[in-house]
């Protein structure tokens, strides 16, 4: 199954990722040769066979809703790129 | 000209009540300083894991219980993915297959009889941050300089109940909202309070011709949090999408703001929305599958439904007071003054009027109800400054119950006649049928007479004099 | 050697952890000498290896040092993951594992290199150039933990952490000569280590021998209250005592050793383990996994990516690491920063996972891999009804070239095709190293059912001692790289 260039870029858009054209291109051929090979999964009929999602065997772990301290404010925003006041500083939405 | 009729679903998100987050233990609190109740969890550092409320797993399976959901034996978490700022794993983890509530119904009761409405699903999320959008003339993200994050509300436990499209008018949808909301608090699980947002409902409506089969394409009204506005904004996707039929329109399915100020609807749209949240099983955290223990404990925890109450209560009073008393949650302020020996009639208006914001302590409220059986008798003043002292310690019943009012005749007709001397012009248009003006004359006299006097007694003593 | 002219010679290259420990226990050499013995051969050697990607400074702690793949956060460390994505990321708490190694008494050395996000099996696709390999350095450790591998061959480090997804342990540990355990999933905690693919992520040690190796994982395992996914060990860690593998049913997978893929030397020395086997007592058969190596590699790169292009949605340039500074609105800024910030290998992985989750794609690709994923967990169950432990080689060649591969990102994939299979299944795995090839490592695998780590330390430990494997580089044998 190949991807074309429209899909392409519908996917990298959902992802958030910008590619220049080069990188369209590379990436493209790339991904087409990595979808044929993982394609070969498709060959085995499993409609009977359950899905795995995870390898473990455990079910109920919860936490007691009890609270713990949080970060200090400085701590919580010592890595944002940009911050105004306590809050984190984004962009505007785009048109 | 065809007979529409309105087809509507609703998603209601609920804050549920519990201490901390929904997958970290960072304290909730309302109006802490931005950024104050976060940690690795809920500011999505690299490698931090979440860990689920068991609270909210808990209120979760009661709300289920009580709508009669089927809870699942075996319920998973999903990942929902899309970008935005106030999501910051850029996934919301929610449930998607094997909810923890499956199908159920809400018995909505109405004069006409029990509407049956279907639940499709409840299950558990997590809330996003609040995002405030700084410049610009709108307030609104479009059109901002920049926005501004506070993470502090990232991760509340949310719940999501979603009905079917069983609803088929605002008033349906606002009997249905109403009842739910009331069960919900009532469970103790969520303070749902539109106005605090802590609920706020997604509406999904369409049309269609009366008898005709199927659905047409709905309108979603996004984050709606007054009961006011959903049913305004059904009214209006109800109009215009008739309308839009009637000019032989053919409509899509598309997501609408709803503008309370100019009562229309106007297209949600952004370039960020993403239309595909490729949904996927949360590899960080393991099933849930309830103990039989804890769900049988929580169904035991379950009074009767406030469906089932409106209906007891509606033999005694009828049934739109019925409903108002229960939906408003101030039936047990009535309940109590019932079991005191008040009528039921007059406890439901006490309750919804002098105590829609008063609640009595247990202990006083033995001599309220004596102080509301003898209310005609008693001062005025003295006797809407009890309810709001039943409220307190020491409250002093025997106090009100001095103050009653004069019903002597003779004590009266001189202020009466003062009253009738001194308005000659309101004397005059009452006497000329204007029957509007005795209320007046009524109060003056109570102001004469410093409101002490029986009210029922002026009026009457007013009648006569006047009619000679 | 050592430009410190009063300590004690503290010979790097062959202490082991457990020596180590001894020493310091026993005052016959001070911490800081300790410390300061890794710090000079770091200075020494890695200037050429590049095995680190930071350096931390003696904090004056007590205890054996340990290096830490860059990967698992670190308090007040950067943290990269190999990424220019999360360039200046200083971590604000510490990875459970790490908290648990300083509970040991353990003292972190540095950050070592790694494939940007663990995604790469040469170490070359970090964002802050490639590891060499200390048998010859114009060759990858194998990846992504090749910084951790290389470092503890060379010297630099006596023990270290390491992250797996589908063989970033085991076959970095075959490449460079030393001991690393994949372990069960679940036995160790994920928290506070970057994540890559949540449902296969699993931290381990890598060491110079095999009770290096237990004892760091007795350090590390058992269950975490901060990752829901991790559980107690049935039993305690036993460090190997015994050299022979008496009544050990081994079974070898035929196709995990013949696959056409195997270069001669790698099958040979695999060959020559089979019968010290025998000779130790072992009971060695034949058995089939059909299945697991024509369908792990095409079921892993779909779970991986799928979990990995959710994983890395939260650099987002809003409250950590790299923001691009060419954007105008907040889409432009998403889309620049992850472009300018992720390399190519996290991209292609986000970009497939992405098509893999997406609507229509997802039954014929995630869901039908996740089927595939019991069909292989059902495989090695029914070989663990016959066998205590599966054999095989780790890698299916010694190191390669550096830039050998990186044109070709499905050859790369392809050094991971036979510790890819245990790993979907959530089984635990040893690297051994058993002879040279070329005048290289290679690695033997051994894969246990679940919570088999006890099993495979005594096996790995009678080969270990059988074979008599010289894990210092032969080019460092003299001391010196070239
Ligand atoms: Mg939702
Ligand atoms: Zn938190």
């Amino acid at each position: 199954m190949a991807i074309d260039r429209e899909q392409l870029l519908h996917v990298a858009r959902l992802a958030r990722l910008e590619l220049r054209d080069d990188e369209l291109e590379r990436l493209g051929a790339q991904l087409n040769d990595i979808l044929g090979a993982v394609s070969k999964v498709s060959e085995l009929d499993l409609s009977d066979v359950p899905p795995t999602s995870h390898p473990l065997d455990v079910v109920n772990v919860w936490g007691a809703d009890e609270p713990r301290p949080s970060l200090p404010v400085e701590e919580a925003l010592a890595n944002a790129p940009e911050r105004e006041g306590s809050y984190f500083k984004v962009p505007p939405g785009g048109s | 000209m065809a007979e529409w009729e309105a087809v509507i679903g609703l998603e209601v998100h609920a804050h549920l009540k519990t201490r901390t987050k929904m997958f970290c233990r960072c304290e909730l609190e309302y109006g802490a300083g931005e950024n104050t109740r976060t940690c690795p969890v809920c500011l999505a550092h690299p490698g931090a894991l979440p860990v689920p409320n068991a609270l909210a797993i808990e209120h979760t399976i009661k709300l289920g219980l009580a709508l009669g959901c089927e809870i699942s034996p075996h319920a998973i978490f999903a990942r929902k993915n899309y970008f935005y700022p106030d999501l910051p794993k850029g996934y919301q983890i929610s449930q998607y297959e094997q909810p923890l509530c499956g199908r159920g119904a809400l018995t909505v009761p109405t004069p006409e009889g029990d509407e049956v409405v279907g639940i499709t699903r409840a299950h558990l999320e997590e809330d996003a941050a609040k995002t405030v959008h700084a410049g610009g003339a709108t307030g609104r993200s479009v059109g901002a300089d920049y926005s501004l994050v506070d993470f502090n509300r990232g991760g509340t436990p949310l719940l999501e109940i979603v009905s079917e499209p069983d609803i088929r008018s605002a008033d349906e949808a606002d009997r249905f909202l109403r009842l739910l909301r009331q069960t919900i608090v009532e469970l103790g699980v969520s303070d749902a309070e539109m106005e605090k947002g802590t609920m706020r409902a997604d509406v999904n409506v369409s049309v269609r011709e009366r008898g005709e089969e199927g659905f047409r394409p709905r309108w979603e009204l996004k984050n709606m949090n007054s009961f006011t506005f959903i049913r305004r904004g059904i009214d209006a996707a109800v109009r215009e999408q008739i309308a839009a039929y009637e000019r032989g329109e053919s409509l899509e399915q598309s997501t609408y703001d709803y503008d309370p100020d100019t009562d229309r609807l106007t297209v949600h749209r952004s370039k960020e929305e993403a239309d595909d949240y490729r949904y996927f099983p949360e590899p960080d955290l393991v099933p849930v599958e309830p103990p039989t223990e804890l769900v049988e404990r929580l169904r035991a925890e379950i009074g009767e439904l406030p469906g089932s109450r409106i209906r007891r209560i509606e033999a005694e009073i009828g049934f739109d007071p019925a409903y108002e008393l229960v939906a408003t949650g101030n039936e047990p302020k009535a309940v109590a003054l019932v079991e005191h020996g008040v009528d039921w009639r007059t406890a439901a208006n006490v309750a919804m009027n002098q105590l829609a914001a008063i609640t009595p302590l247990p202990e006083n409220v033995a001599g309220l109800a004596e102080i509301v059986e003898a209310r005609d008798s008693l001062d005025r003043a003295a006797y809407t400054a009890a309810f709001a002292a039943s409220a307190e310690q020491g409250f002093d019943a025997q106090a009100t119950l001095a103050q009653t009012v004069t019903s002597d005749e003779s004590a009266l007709e001189p202020a009466i006649d003062a009253v009738i001397a001194g308005n000659p012009e309101q004397v005059e248009s009452y006497r000329g049928g204007k029957e509007g003006v005795l209320g007046f004359l009524v109060g003056q006299v109570m102001k004469e007479t410093q409101g002490k006097a029986d009210p029922k007694v002026v009026n009457r003593l007013l009648r006569e004099k006047l009619q000679l | 050697m050592p430009p410190h002219g009063a300590g004690p010679v503290i010979d790097t290259l062959r202490l082991s952890a457990e020596e180590a420990t001894r020493l310091l226990r026993d005052k016959e050499l001070s911490s800081a000498e300790l410390y300061a013995a890794y710090r000079d051969a770091i200075d020494a050697r890695d200037p050429e290896l590049h095995c680190f990607l930071h350096v931390c400074d003696d904090d004056g702690g007590e205890g054996v040092p340990l290096a830490v793949k860059d990967v698992i956060g670190t308090k007040g460390i950067p943290t990269t993951a190999g990424s220019k994505i999360l360039e200046g990321y200083v971590p604000v708490y510490d990875a459970t594992v790490v908290e648990r190694c300083k509970a040991n008494g353990l003292r972190v050395l540095g950050k070592t290199n790694t494939d940007e996000f663990a995604m790469g099996s040469s170490t070359e696709n970090s964002a802050y150039g490639p590891t060499h390999n200390p048998w010859d350095l114009t060759r990858v450790p194998g990846g992504s933990g090749g910084g951790s591998a290389a470092a503890v061959a060379a010297g630099l480090a006596p023990w270290a952490l390491g992250s797996d997804t589908g063989g970033s342990i085991k076959q970095p540990a075959a490449l460079c000569g030393n001991v690393g355990l994949r372990p069960t999933y679940g036995t160790v905690s994920r928290y506070g280590v970057v994540a890559f693919a949540s449902s296969l992520d699993q931290v381990g040690p890598v060491a110079r021998n095999v009770r290096d190796c237990a004892l760091l994982y007795s350090i590390l395992a058992g269950r975490d209250l901060c990752d829901t996914t991790t559980v107690d060990l049935p039993q305690a860690v036993q460090l190997p005592e015994r050299t022979d593998l008496k009544g050990v049913r081994i079974g070898v997978p035929t196709e995990f050793t013949e696959h056409e893929a195997i270069a001669p030397g790698v099958r040979d020395a695999v060959h020559r383990a089979i019968d010290v086997a025998r000779e130790l007592g072992a009971d060695v058969g034949e058995c089939s996994l059909p299945l697991s190596l024509e369908y792990g590699v095409p079921c892993y790169y779909l779970i991986a990516p799928a979990e990995a292009s959710s994983n890395l949605a939260r650099y987002d340039g809003v409250r950590f690491g790299y923001r691009s500074r060419n954007g105008g609105d907040r889409l432009e800024m998403y889309e620049r920063t992850r472009d300018e910030g992720f390399g190519d290998e996290p991209k292609r992985r986000i970009m497939v996972g992405t098509y893999a989750l997406s609507a229509g794609y997802y039954e014929a690709y995630y869901g039908q891999a996740q089927k595939v994923r019991t069909v292989l967990i059902r495989e090695h169950k029914e070989a663990f009804e016959r066998f205590d432990l599966l054999l095989t080689p780790t890698s299916p060649t010694v190191a390669f070239e550096l830039g050998a591969k990186t044109a070709d990102p499905i050859a790369m994939y392809l050094n991971d095709l036979l510790t890819i299979p245990s790993c979907m299944a959530g089984l635990p795995g040893l690297n051994v190293p058993c002879g040279l090839s070329e005048g290289l490592p290679v690695g033997l695998q051994l894969i246990g059912p679940q919570f088999s780590e006890n099993a495979l330390f005594a096996a790995g430990h009678a080969f270990e001692t059988a074979l008599g494997f010289d894990p210092v580089p032969l080019p460092l044998r003299g001391g010196r790289l070239r």
